[in-house]
């Protein structure tokens, strides 16, 4: 979707501001937030796309004025409620009002190991890759009012296949509920002035991680 | 909801964490999380998961050009001998800088970053300044961070638009040579490993031991 989450080439928000000695937490609740998340994602009830998408979905104002971890909480109620795992009455109440509904498996303090690992996306082929190395391809001017992956800046550039990173799950699936429906991946390298403009800064070079279907050959 | 600033630190709980403790308590209740899981998740994100991993990597591959080119060849694979706490999925993708080439990583999407070998990323790399300009402007990012290239030194931005991570192989800093990787290691910080800044040079840490003196 062509949301406010998708910010590569906006203007108007100001300086990068590093923050010296940063905590790796600004306050406790961002950590249970955190954890919270990925002990969710381990029960099997959603997945890092469906994570996305739900932030990806917060009305813009919301979006872009809470924190990051809120953010992400507010993100975890909308997939807790979407999933019926938990209800509106419960979150408001701050207990558990109505039965658990059962969940694949849980996380426990005696193996947390899962909840640190990052998953795995590549999967078996089933077809071959499309490109090659060094083709030029278009990314498509495509414009799906669902989750995608395909940043807004480089739609109908021409770039060059530059790594063919596998065969990977394909998130503009996964949060359709359609399945991982995988697709080849590529990194497409595009020239600074193609995004930005004869302009622009020729010393620049943009990479993108673009599965198959997004990609059309020039 | 009040939401003036990022952060509250006075005393009376502000909405988020009111939320976010109704949020935990829920799910407590209903058995799908483990607190103390959730304690252990945290711990390990303070205190093992951080971007002195990284650090190591890049100070092996400055002294071992063997476990460099394994690293550039297949990050995954090579980092495996670290036995980090958090191993990387399939897909790290180590990048060297060069005099020709400064890398730099983002995420202009949401927030993508090598967890493992980084730690969690800080709060300006999630931030919409740099989300929206490391693309477009990319030299403007980094006068932000005080980092200066030469104009033809080619700047060549990752975005992290899929489950692939990237992480920089900054330059090895001058007068260096003979440092243990431990020394090396100390040299290398978290934003070069991102790409918005340099290594700190070899003056400005504590000398070696030995024939430090000048």
């Amino acid at each position: 979707m062509n949301g406010v989450h998708d910010m590569g080439g906006m203007h108007g928000f100001g300086r990068v501001e590093p923050e010296a000695d940063e905590p790796v937490f600004h306050a406790p609740w961002e950590g249970r937030v955190l954890a919270m998340q990925r002990a969710m994602t381990y029960t099997g009830a959603w997945n890092i796309d469906m994570s996305r998408d739900a932030q990806e979905h917060l009305p813009p104002k919301v979006y872009l004025a809470v924190s990051y971890y809120e953010r992400w909480a507010l993100g975890l109620e909308q997939n807790l409620l979407g999933k019926g795992l938990v209800t509106a009455d419960e979150l408001a109440a701050g207990h558990a009002l109505h039965p658990a509904k059962p969940v694949r498996r849980t996380l426990t303090q005696t193996d947390i190991s899962p909840a640190l690992t990052r998953g795995k996306y590549e999967r078996p082929a089933t077809a071959p890759a499309r490109f090659r190395i060094g083709d030029r391809v278009r990314a498509r001017n495509i414009h799906p009012a669902t989750h995608t992956r395909l940043p807004r800046y480089v739609r109908g550039h021409v770039g060059t296949v530059e790594r063919i990173e596998g065969h990977h799950v394909f998130p503009d699936s996964v949060v359709m509920g359609a399945g991982e429906s995988p697709q080849w991946l590529y990194t497409v390298v595009f020239d600074g002035r193609e995004l930005w403009g004869a302009g622009s800064d020729p010393s620049v070079k943009v990479s993108v991680e673009a599965f198959e279907p997004y990609l059309e050959s020039v | 909801m009040s939401h003036d600033h990022d952060h509250h630190h006075g005393s009376e709980l502000s909405d988020v964490q009111l939320r976010v403790r109704a949020i935990e308590t829920v799910l407590t209740e209903k058995g799908y999380i483990d607190p103390a899981a959730l304690d252990r998740i945290v711990e390990a994100f303070e205190t093992r998961i951080g971007p002195h991993n990284g650090a190591r990597i890049v100070a092996k591959a400055w002294s071992d050009p063997a476990f460099k080119a394994r690293l550039l060849d297949d990050a995954s694979k090579a980092i495996a001998e670290f036995g980090l706490l958090s191993r990387v999925g399939d897909h790290l993708i180590a990048v060297e800088n060069t005099p020709e080439r400064h890398n730099m990583i983002v995420c202009t999407l949401c927030s993508c970053y090598p967890w493992e070998v980084l730690g969690l990323p800080p709060v300006w790399y999630k931030s919409a300044p740099y989300r929206s300009r490391a693309v477009s402007d990319p030299r403007g990012v980094l006068a932000d961070f005080g980092v200066m290239l030469p104009a033809e030194t080619e700047i060549r931005v990752w975005d992290s638009t899929a489950e692939t991570r990237f992480m920089v192989l900054p330059m090895r800093p001058a007068d260096t040579e003979g440092w243990s990787d431990e020394q090396l290691a100390s040299l290398v910080t978290r934003d070069s490993m991102i790409g918005t800044g340099f290594p700190k040079p070899a003056d400005e840490t504590t000398p070696r031991s030995e024939g430090a003196a000048s």
